[in-house]
């Protein structure tokens, strides 16, 4: 008889609602939405272009705020925090993967790396070696010193997810972090995401419009002109 | 800690021609800035360095140079005898009872004419000026029309050249020497006789008495001496204060020119360095919103980019003084508005010149640095994301 792990959930939001004001109209992106994520998921969230998945993923990441609800994430009600304490919140606790990797090019690989850690009180032996540590996760141990351009798009992606991962946060967000890849690529991002969660335990909760990326999860939600529908 | 240094430099680095164009800028403003300040500086000292500290002059009460001074013979005779006046070799008063007038002579180059002094001196007046220094030809001597001439009137006058003769006072007098006395007005001088100057001249008194003291510290007590004198409406001076009094109206007129022209100019350079830091945060955005959703404060985002307008401003403000610097060796001549008289100066650039044309190109950055540093800052996270 199979035995099921019933996991505390990570990620708890309740009554979320979200509105974006164009001139004088009220245009409502999120509704009610209410859901756990629990610790260790992969999560994707798909659904229609403005159907909200990427304002409720900015929400959880926690750099938007809801208008009404309640996001808890590892026991923090991070809609009371305010700007700053919410800015040290997502340093250690968020890992970010973009579509368009967002590295900052005047940076080397190393360097982009280890922008989390400048936030830390690390010293600079200590970040040297958690860097070297995740590039070398990564592969990328011999690319360290280049710079963003000088990497391919699958390769800008893995040192964005060294960066995503370096301070080992508690919740991984991508939003179509394979948007912007050829499908080989794309493969071997998806394909290390979920080593993170397989092997690393790393909740992960990412937007994507390709069903091959979704296909990875251990869930899927699908949004809805803001509504969340059951799987 | 905060987003790393090398983020603001590299991007300096990454936009080259933009970054060259702007510090150009900024480098011209601080350029003006460093030559004028250099300039009033390099009169300031020029006159400075003419005095000795040790030297006191004597002049007319009221009168703001030599030119203006009359110092009777009775009353210089009374300056004589007073205790505090120094004996040098032989037992002579370390005193001269000196005429200066100012003469038209034609430029060698550019025909033009313009004042120059001519100093009417005695047996001791070279030993009171040890930094005046005979390079050339000899001493006139006593009782003849014959005058040396300092180095810039050597060189810039018509006629001021050893051998060559000079026509004044109704006379012509032969240049029999030389003198250089360095980094000093008197090189823009013509010394003479002064029997014969004020013969020539017509000039029944003196313009000036000038003595070396005893003890420097006699200064206090022979300046109350004689100004208090009722025999004698004069005033004594050291030396080296009296040569700064002259530089003052010149060098404040220097200050303020170069302070107005600095500031239109720099308004200009700081509306280039604002457009081209908001373009930088323009061309960023996306970046921008991705240091703060990885955790970077508002203040961190403003830091950074003042920092870059600040390296902006210090490359412009190096590259302008590098260049000022260089001006240090030219010689320009100017009348001197005192003493109405030409004088020849360099252009001297200080510790504290070089220091403010920093720290002002360090402003200019700051200043066209603050507004696109305070937009990048105050941007949306999310809303700076989207604009990838």
């Amino acid at each position: 008889m199979n035995s099921t792990v019933i996991r505390p959930p990570i990620v708890r939001i309740r009554n979320l609602t979200k509105s974006y004001q164009r001139g004088n109209q009220n245009i409502p992106v999120l509704m009610d939405i209410d859901f756990d994520i629990a610790d260790g998921e992969f999560l994707a969230l798909m659904g229609p272009s403005g159907s909200g998945k990427s304002t409720l993923l900015n929400l959880i990441a926690g750099i938007d705020k809801a208008d009404t609800g309640q996001i808890v994430i590892g026991g923090v009600d991070i809609a009371l925090l305010t700007e700053a304490e919410l800015a040290r919140w997502r340093s250690t606790n968020v890992g970010f993967i973009f579509q368009f990797y967002n590295l900052i090019p005047v940076l080397t690989a190393f360097e982009n790396v280890e922008l989390p850690l400048l936030l830390t009180a690390l010293s600079r032996k200590e970040r040297c070696e958690h860097v070297e540590t995740v590039l070398r996760l990564v592969n990328l141990e011999e690319r360290m010193d280049h710079y963003p351009s000088q990497l391919s798009g699958g390769q800008q992606q893995r040192v964005a997810i060294a960066r995503a991962i370096i301070t080992d946060p508690t919740i991984l967000v991508a939003d179509e972090p394979t948007g912007d890849l050829d499908r080989l690529s794309a493969e071997d991002i998806l394909t290390f995401i979920d080593r993170l969660n397989r092997e690393f335990g790393k909740t992960v909760i990412m937007v994507t419009h390709d069903p091959r990326a979704a296909e990875k999860a251990h869930l899927v939600r699908h949004l809805e002109k803001g509504v969340l529908s059951d799987n | 800690m905060g987003i790393p240094y090398s983020y603001s430099f590299r991007n300096l680095w990454t936009r080259r021609l933009t970054t060259i164009l702007t510090a150009s800028g900024m480098a011209l403003v601080v350029f003006v800035f460093a030559v004028t300040m250099m300039l009033a500086e390099g009169l300031r000292k020029t006159l400075i360095d003419t005095g000795s500290y040790d030297n006191v002059v004597v002049i007319r009460k009221g009168a703001g140079s030599e030119v203006q001074s009359g110092v009777e013979r009775s009353q210089a005779s009374i300056v004589a005898g007073q205790p505090e006046v120094a004996i040098g070799e032989g037992g002579l008063s370390l005193l001269a009872k000196e005429l200066v007038v100012l003469i038209n002579l034609p430029k060698r180059i550019s025909n033009k004419p313009a004042n120059v002094v001519i100093r009417g001196v005695g047996p001791v007046s070279l030993a009171l000026r040890p930094q005046v220094k005979l390079v050339l030809g000899r001493m006139p001597r006593p009782g003849s029309a014959e005058v040396i001439a300092g180095k810039n009137v050597a060189e810039r006058f018509q006629g001021g050249g050893p051998g060559e003769t000079l026509r004044f006072g109704m006379r012509n007098w032969t240049v029999v020497g030389v003198f250089d006395a360095g980094n000093t007005g008197f090189n823009s001088e013509i010394w003479g006789d002064v029997d014969q100057l004020m013969q020539a001249f017509r000039r029944p008194v003196y313009s000036s008495v000038i003595f070396r003291l005893r003890d420097s510290s006699g200064f206090d007590s022979v300046r109350e001496r004689i100004e208090h004198d009722p025999r004698l409406s004069l005033e004594a001076k050291r030396e080296t204060r009296f040569y700064a009094d002259q530089s003052e109206a010149m060098t404040k007129f220097l200050r303020i020119l170069g302070i107005t022209l600095t500031i239109i100019f720099s308004l200009g350079a700081v509306i280039g360095a604002m457009i081209t830091m908001y373009a930088a945060v323009a061309n960023r955005t996306t970046e921008i919103g991705t240091l703060r959703a990885l955790g970077f404060m508002r203040s961190s985002i403003l830091a950074a980019f003042i920092l870059e307008s600040l390296f902006l401003g210090l490359l412009g403000g190096m590259v302008g003084l590098f260049f000022a610097s260089f001006m240090q060796l030219v010689t320009i001549s100017t009348m001197n508005w005192q003493t109405f008289a030409e004088l020849a100066f360099g252009f001297n650039l200080t510790f504290e010149i070089a220091w403010k044309s920093l720290l002002f190109s360090l402003f200019m950055g700051f200043a066209g640095g603050l507004l696109p540093a305070a937009r990048a800052a105050g941007m949306n996270i999310v809303a700076a994301l989207r604009s990838t």
